[in-house]
């Protein structure tokens, strides 16, 4: 069903036929995410994305971001902890346009030194738009106290002193070392013939030097000795709380045990972190949202546990509701955990969280551009035949993996607890 | 060409739209109901947010925990959204579950039981929502917006009200407002997804089909007849407004510009929506976001959206920015504007536009809940069953010239509303300069 192709520059090729409409979607995916970077330089990946976007030897800057919205095509890119990515998805006619655009993204980009001036003031606009979220500051601080060595420590946007001081060379600098064919994936899928895709991929992109692999990260983030908490007392409305604990990477054998466990606790939330599966969690049976939210002490509480390279964290975050507290909510979410980790999960549970898993990974899969998504995002943190096995991994789990993942991951010696404890304002 | 769906109004006034679709073995189903936020009692906003939060917690025969194993045990998910003129429950599921989920959905629609412990933690749910709005510039900027560009009109108020309306609602108010607007006339059933047509509207016509018509419902409402939901015109405004909402513990500040737009049943909607593309879409917000985010590196976003109702929403242009450059993105805001109306936009400008809104059509009608969206719009604004396929020659009819009368019609700076809400105050010398 996917071709795999490997061209002689390393670059990898990645095609799916699928023929329900005209369309195709072009995914370019890199190894470099914010792991990927080093103190003094938080946020250079992100920010290289950004200026991805301007002008390239053959597209004039101010023709990039319209080039393939003359054909109707949605566009865009983002960047994480492991990966950065583009796509274009857009009428099959399209298709050369869009890996035009890929292969002088790779290859040809200026970095002029004005144009990384003014996209300094965009990015950090960026930043402070996140920090009017008090959720997204807790977020932040959390990640920061869970990691002391591995470099999952730092925000993807980077630290603010950071993006005031780093420079045009910095930025040129990383994108010479990262965007290398052999460092790159592109996924094609749609409404196209898979050989014709490798041939226009082999004539934009063949000519283009392979480089070298980029150095990967060496750093592995110690077992966390003890329970770590931060509180953040701001001006605010609402109070929110905040629990993360050290959690396997997605290649692990524990992970999918673990987001059953989390599917038991907040309802089954897939594995798409581009669309989130394009619908609202089942999640008014789970644990939590019977003990927090139908109890009146939260208006909201999620679970999260993404697939990634390197050992990640596992977060469950709660706003409080009017009328309930923080310690409240806290000592109603720790008394779930601790039975989770004493009982297990029942037979009932368990039936009911595998069908959700299940249908998600249906609507996961939802559209040309979702399932291109998958294959890439799966492919940088490992490969993409990993999302074709996501069915068989959700069928090897037992109760009893379930529970045993739950014993070993949801320790207080392995969590960081956040409290966003909202202060009425002095007024100014 | 063309979805080409089919339609069936049973007797009792339901209509139903189905559309096979066998990409993927799932279901969307979306429950359409011409009732909404506009309908909430004068003290009571926020009254259609809060029946939107309670409807599907508990039926007559089905007490909330019931249903929710039900959706859940099915990996299914439901959920109902309000707007001012309309309601919807939406559901996904797997096609194999999709005769339990439509009964689910139907029960809920037609049975509702209100429950009173499901209203008093919904509504501590619904103010905590509006006391977290409370803590983020961009909905307070648009709230701001929306009340100094409306005023006494009723489209200055709220969807979700305020924390003082929404405490003093009760069970009976939704009650009331339910009897009132859920009737069978009112509701369009769309579903789209991997079945055969004709069993999916034999199943619809089972769950719906002996809805009788209540003595308490409005008439049916909609954009045509008689009995149309009639929303008053607003008036413009004749100067500039500034307002601003203090926010000095926040980062950075929001800021919502514009004017009175116009209703959907514009003659020259589309003119209008092309309009819109060029000036705050294309690319990354098209001159707007050329201007203020590319060239002057201001802001990670600018955009301007088009909201045309029932009645005339608003034209409003969105932009995030620090509190130094709040004056300098306004006086950018301003200076686009002027440029538009004195020189008009280039053909080339409209062009690309129309190009990207007719070529963006297959993608944005490709999943099933994008489809279904698409057709109980068009069902709700009487745009016709084959909307999706005239509209792409609707988009190239609109000449260079329509697209300029347009923005003539819309933008003025000299009388525009601003809002901006964030770590910035408003002083006297702001608004003109």
């Amino acid at each position: 069903m996917v071709r795999e192709t490997v061209l002689d520059n390393g670059l990898k090729v990645l095609v799916q036929e699928v023929h329900t409409a005209p369309l195709a979607s072009v995914w370019c995916w890199y190894r470099v995410g914010s792991k990927d970077e080093t103190p003094g330089v938080t946020g250079v990946s992100h920010w290289v994305e950004h200026m991805n976007f301007k002008g390239t030897r053959n597209i004039p800057r101010d023709q990039v971001k319209g080039i393939i919205e003359k054909f109707g095509g949605s566009w865009n890119g983002y960047t994480w902890i492991d990966q950065t990515t583009y796509l274009e998805t857009a009428s099959k006619d399209a298709l050369d346009r869009m890996l035009f655009i890929e292969a002088e993204r790779l290859d040809a980009c200026l970095y002029d030194p004005a144009d990384c001036e003014s996209e300094r003031t965009v990015i950090i606009a960026e930043l402070q738009g996140g920090e009017n979220d008090p959720e997204q500051l807790l977020d932040t601080e959390v990640t920061a106290a869970a990691f002391k060595v591995h470099p999952y420590h730092h925000p993807t946007i980077g630290w603010l002193s950071d993006l005031q001081t780093m420079g045009r060379e910095d930025l040129f600098g990383h994108y010479r070392r990262y965007y290398v064919p052999s460092n790159a994936t592109i996924v094609v899928v749609g409404d196209v013939d898979s050989d014709d895709v490798v041939k226009r991929v082999a004539a934009h992109f063949g000519s283009i030097p392979s480089g070298s692999q980029p150095a990967r990260v060496r750093q592995v983030e110690p077992e966390q000795q003890a329970e770590r908490r931060v509180v953040l007392r701001k001006e605010g409305t609402t109070a929110y709380w905040k629990a993360v604990f050290h959690a396997p990477a997605f290649t692990d054998e524990a992970f999918f045990p673990l987001l059953v466990a989390d599917a038991v606790l907040n309802g089954a939330a897939g594995l798409n972190i581009w669309s989130g599966g394009g619908v609202s969690r089942p999640q008014r049976s789970a644990r939590l949202y019977r003990a927090l939210v139908d109890g009146g002490l939260a208006a909201s509480v999620s679970g999260g546990l993404m697939p990634t390279e390197h050992p990640y964290l596992y977060s469950l975050s709660v706003s409080v509701a009017e009328g309930g507290s923080l310690a409240a909510v806290e000592e109603v979410v720790l008394k779930e955990v601790a039975r989770l980790q004493r009982d297990g999960i029942s037979p009932a549970e368990f039936t009911k969280v595998n069908a959700q898993l299940r249908a998600r990974f249906v609507y996961d899969g939802d559209s040309v551009t979702d399932i291109a998504h998958q294959l890439g995002y799966f492919e940088t943190i490992g490969s993409w035949r990993n999302y074709h096995d996501l069915r068989a991994r959700l069928e090897a789990v037992t109760p009893e993996a379930v529970h045993a993942a739950a014993v070993k991951y949801f320790t207080p010696a392995n969590r960081t607890i956040g409290w966003f404890e909202p202060v009425i304002g002095l007024g100014a | 060409m063309g979805l080409n769906p089919t339609r069936h109004v049973l007797d009792n006034g339901v209509t139903v739209i189905v559309k096979s679709n066998h990409t993927t073995p799932a279901v969307s189903l979306l429950i359409g109901v011409r009732t909404g936020a506009y309908a909430d009692p004068a003290d009571r906003e926020g009254t259609a947010a809060l029946c939107a939060r309670v409807l599907d917690r508990g039926t007559i025969t089905r007490p909330a925990d019931v249903i929710a194993d039900d959706l859940d045990g099915r990996g299914a998910s439901l959920s109902v959204a309000t707007g001012r003129h309309q309601m919807a429950i939406s559901a996904t599921c797997l096609s194999g579950d999709f005769g339990a989920v439509l009964a689910l959905a139907a029960d809920i629609a037609r049975h509702p039981a209100f429950p009173d412990t499901e209203v008093n933690t919904r509504r501590a749910d619904l103010i905590t929502s509006i006391r977290q709005d409370e803590d983020h510039p961009a909905p307070m900027a648009v709230a701001a917006f929306a009340r100094a560009l409306y005023g006494t009109h009723p489209y200055a108020r709220k969807v979700r009200g305020s924390v003082a309306t929404v405490e003093s609602i009760r069970r009976q108010d939704l009650v009331r407002f339910y009897q009132k607007g859920f009737q069978p006339h009112a509701v369009t059933v769309v579903v789209v997804g991997d079945f055969a047509a004709e069993a999916a509207i034999a199943a619809i016509g089972k769950a719906f089909g002996d809805w009788a018509v209540s003595a308490r419902g409005d008439k049916p409402s909609g954009l045509s007849g008689p009995d149309a939901v009639l929303v008053p015109d607003a008036i413009a405004p004749t100067e500039r407004r500034l307002v601003s909402v203090s926010m000095m513990n926040k980062a950075q500040a929001d800021l919502a510009y514009g004017f009175i737009g116009i209703r959907r049943a514009h003659p020259d909607y589309t003119a209008f929506s092309v309009m819109n593309n060029a000036l705050g879409q294309y690319a990354i917000g098209g001159r707007l976001g050329d201007s203020i985010r590319e060239r002057q590196g201001m802001a990670y976003y600018v955009f301007s959206s088009l909201d045309a109702s029932l009645g005339a929403g608003a034209f409003t242009i969105r932009a995030g920015v620090s509190a130094d450059n709040v004056e300098r993105a306004i006086a950018s805001i301003d200076a686009e504007l002027t440029a538009v109306l004195q020189s008009g936009f280039t053909a080339q400008e409209i062009d690309e536009s129309k190009s990207y809104l007719v070529g963006s059509l297959p993608r944005q009608l490709e999943t099933n809940a994008a489809i279904a969206s698409f057709l109980l719009n068009a069902d709700f604004f009487d745009l016709g069953l084959d909307y999706d396929a005239r509209l792409p020659a609707l988009i190239q009819s609109v000449t260079l010239d329509a697209a300029n009368a347009a923005a003539r019609q819309l933008l003025d700076p000299s009388r525009a509303t601003i809002a901006v809400a964030g770590p910035w105050m408003k002083t006297a010398t702001d608004l003109h300069r």
